[in-house]
């Protein structure tokens, strides 16, 4: 029994449907950006402003009842050289040259601290499978739920900053990451990083509030003395301090679609390990295509439609398989 | 039970038939008969135990344990290899049904079963492998509770479409194994309803595979950076269902010739060749979007260092077998019929390792080579796949009838 042309253009006609909405180069039915949740909560780090005590670290894990992270085989001190299933919170040194001046690119050096970036459309609550990881409606944290979490690990491939940390070490494994210490807020707490910081390097708020204040300092004259907010960004606690130089730039602004943690440095972010991301989400580019496809299911009934009429037609008169 | 032939040592099922069955389903396959515990099923057995009993360990002290994962590199071979590659070998099964009842193309039909056979064990064994690999896999459940899923995830779909296509991929293979009873009446009333539902399973069975295996290319959309612009692009799903369904082509030709060697049976060349060339113009169009694709986004082929030569390598193993099979005279030969499969089943399995492990970069300090224990595991759900493929072809009636 030949292929009847009829027959190559229904198949082609069915199948190819599926594949014509792979290969549009801009999908018809982009997904909406999504914007800052007004209530948001967030940080500010500003490099220029922290010393490297690691103050934040070791707050960080008394509030988490996160364990010591040997690096070093002696077993004496919590030293992590990364992020881990251990330490969520992290200060790493950038190094230059002679390393002579600090927050400079070239012969100098700069701290960053790497933690949770709580971005505003996230890669890993749109990967997970099970809503383990999601946004709180509220403050936009990104939270984890141990028990829906089925340990796919899907959210450490979709992370652009490889911040969910999976316990490899564990028969009943977790993922563990930075939850800004959401657990702290009823009680009128905040995150630990900010609460222990002492030179206002860290300050937790309102990302809006987070956002004025990043620009504020972006504007102050290099050399002047000005007031930093300690701890909070509505603190009335402040540091007077003579203002270093800023590169022209808010980390986080715009960065994969925006997040709540906000950096300010005077080294180009990518030298400090931070990668350069385009301003929209990839969670927007793959849930497009994929709800291009598989929108209210329409495309895989309609194919399963045809194929059904299809194989109905060519199995008259034919055997099972 | 069948009778069975001594002499031929073959099963002799379609003459001892009730009448009122189908009568061209019962002639044109046969079951092999002979002994299973043979040898080679020996070696394999001892592999699957050394399999299995790494499995126990990796329950007992985690992941960390027998694999050398690490945060930088979460997925390593049993997802590359196991799953994503495990089931595009498994997609015989799928390539065939769309030749034979999509295209009608009912010459084709003596190869379907033997190809639903390796489908059955690739996609089953893919989701041992999943949940091996899973974590939390106490929690796997919830996969499938439809309220607490996140429809989002490309995962998601994934799992529930791969999960469903193995119950089906059973049912295709169910009257295969109810021709083995022909005097149980249960086992053809069984099979006779089975043949009216026939359109709308062979239906949802090429639907699934076109649905799943374009999402396994989707995955990677939102590792964004992290995965080379050689192959983060839009068209990983279509790259992905296409030599997908190149695979199944490649792999139907690979095993039956293979098995037509171990079983000492007449090669069915004429046709393997019509199927090989189904595969090659498949291919070019592969080709083409692929290198269409590069040139408009400008990517890096040339300088990308480790990757490039990678890059180069995956796209010269999906161009030999075009090149072989366009030739009509090279096509007839044997020979060139099994590079041209092998060279594709490479070609396919290595664009999955590039698109998952080699050309994904987490960031500077992060590496991933297998561990032994990781390797030995992926070796015994090999070994368990083959067993019982030989298991199968030898007690029920699965590849084509002689025609002697």
């Amino acid at each position: 029994m030949g292929l009847s042309r009829r027959d190559f253009l229904k198949v082609s006609a069915s199948g190819g449907l599926l594949l014509a909405s792979n290969l549009a180069p801009v999908p018809a039915l982009a997904r909406d950006p999504v914007p800052r949740l007004p209530e948001a909560v967030g940080i500010l780090y500003d490099a220029t402003a922290c010393i490297g005590c690691k103050a934040c670290m070791s707050a960080c894990k008394e509030y988490n009842h996160l364990p010591p992270d040997h690096y070093n085989p002696s077993n004496i001190w919590d030293d992590p050289i990364d992020l881990s299933a251990k330490t969520v919170n992290i200060v790493k040194l950038y190094v230059n040259g002679t390393a002579q001046a600090k927050d400079q690119e070239i012969n100098g050096y700069s701290y960053i601290r790497r933690f949770c970036m709580h971005c505003v459309d996230p890669s890993c609550t749109s990967a997970c499978p099970v809503r383990a990881l999601h946004k709180a409606s509220n403050t936009g944290v990104v939270m984890y739920d141990k028990s829906a979490c089925i340990g796919c690990r899907y959210c450490q491939i979709a992370c652009p900053y490889n911040i969910p940390k999976f316990q490899w070490d564990q028969a009943f494994p977790q993922i563990v990451k930075c939850q800004l210490c959401s657990q702290r807020f009823a009680q009128g707490g905040y995150s630990a990083c900010c609460e222990f910081c002492p030179t206002g390097a860290s300050i937790f708020g309102n990302v809006q509030d987070l956002l004025k204040e990043a620009k504020r300092r972006l504007s102050l004259k290099v050399g002047e003395f000005a007031d930093y907010p300690l701890q909070r960004v509505d603190s009335p606690n402040k540091v007077s301090r003579q203002v270093t130089p800023y590169l022209q730039h808010i980390y986080g602004d715009k960065e994969g679609g925006g997040s709540q943690v906000l950096m300010l440095a005077n080294v180009p972010f990518n030298k400090l390990g931070l990668p350069q991301l385009p301003p929209t989400s990839q969670a927007s580019h793959s849930e497009t295509l994929y709800h291009t496809l598989y929108k209210g299911m329409i495309v895989p009934y309609v194919v399963l439609g045809g194929l059904f009429a299809l194989i109905y037609k060519n199995t008259t008169g034919h055997g099972l398989p | 039970m069948a009778e069975f032939d001594e002499t031929l040592g073959r099963n002799t099922v379609a003459d001892s038939v009730p009448a009122g069955v189908h009568a061209r389903s019962l002639t044109e396959f046969e079951s092999l008969g002979g002994k299973v515990i043979t040898k080679p099923f020996l070696v394999l057995a001892a592999l699957a135990l050394i399999g299995v009993i790494l499995m126990l360990y990796r329950y007992m002290a985690g992941l960390g344990a027998v694999t050398n994962l690490s945060d930088g590199y979460p997925w390593g071979i049993w997802i590359t290899y196991d799953v994503l590659i495990g089931t595009a070998l498994g997609c015989g099964g799928y390539a065939t049904a769309i030749l034979v009842y999509a295209f009608n193309r009912w010459e084709y039909h003596p190869v379907v079963r033997s190809a639903v056979l390796t489908s059955v064990f690739g996609y089953s064994l893919a989701g041992l492998a999943i949940f091996l690999d899973i974590g939390r896999y106490w929690n796997g459940y919830k996969l499938f509770l439809p309220w607490s899923v996140n429809f989002n995830s490309v995962l998601v779909e994934v799992a529930l479409c791969i999960a469903a296509y193995v119950v089906v991929l059973w049912i295709e293979l169910l009257p295969a194994i109810l021709e083995r009873y022909p005097d149980n009446a249960k086992a053809v009333a069984t099979r006779q309803r089975l043949e009216r539902w026939l359109p709308v399973i062979v239906a949802v069975g090429i639907l699934l595979p076109t649905m799943h295996q374009s999402s396994l290319g989707t995955l990677m959309i939102i590792a964004g950076h992290k995965l080379s612009p050689l192959w983060q692009t839009s068209l990983l799903p279509f790259y992905f269902l296409l030599s997908a369904i190149a695979m199944g082509f490649a792999v139907t030709v690979f095993e039956s010739i293979l098995s037509s060697m171990a079983f000492k049976r007449p090669y069915e060349t004429p046709m393997l060749a019509r199927i090989s060339v189904c595969m090659a113009w498949l291919l070019v169009v592969y080709l083409a979007v692929r290198f269409a694709d590069l040139l408009l986004r400008g990517a890096p082929v040339f300088t990308s260092g480790f990757l490039s030569f990678m890059f180069i390598l995956e796209n010269l193993l999906y161009l030999a077998p075009v090149i072989i099979l366009l030739s009509p005279a090279l096509r007839q030969s044997l020979r060139w019929l099994f590079l041209s499969a092998i060279s594709m089943l490479l070609a396919g399995s290595l664009y999955r390792f590039d698109a998952f492990l080699i050309g994904y970069n987490p960031g500077p300090g992060w590496h991933y080579f297998p561990a032994p224990a990781e390797i030995f595991i992926t070796l015994g759900i090999v070994a368990l796949e083959l067993m019982a493929y030989l298991y199968f072809v030898k007690r029920f009636p699965v590849l084509p009838t002689e025609h002697a």
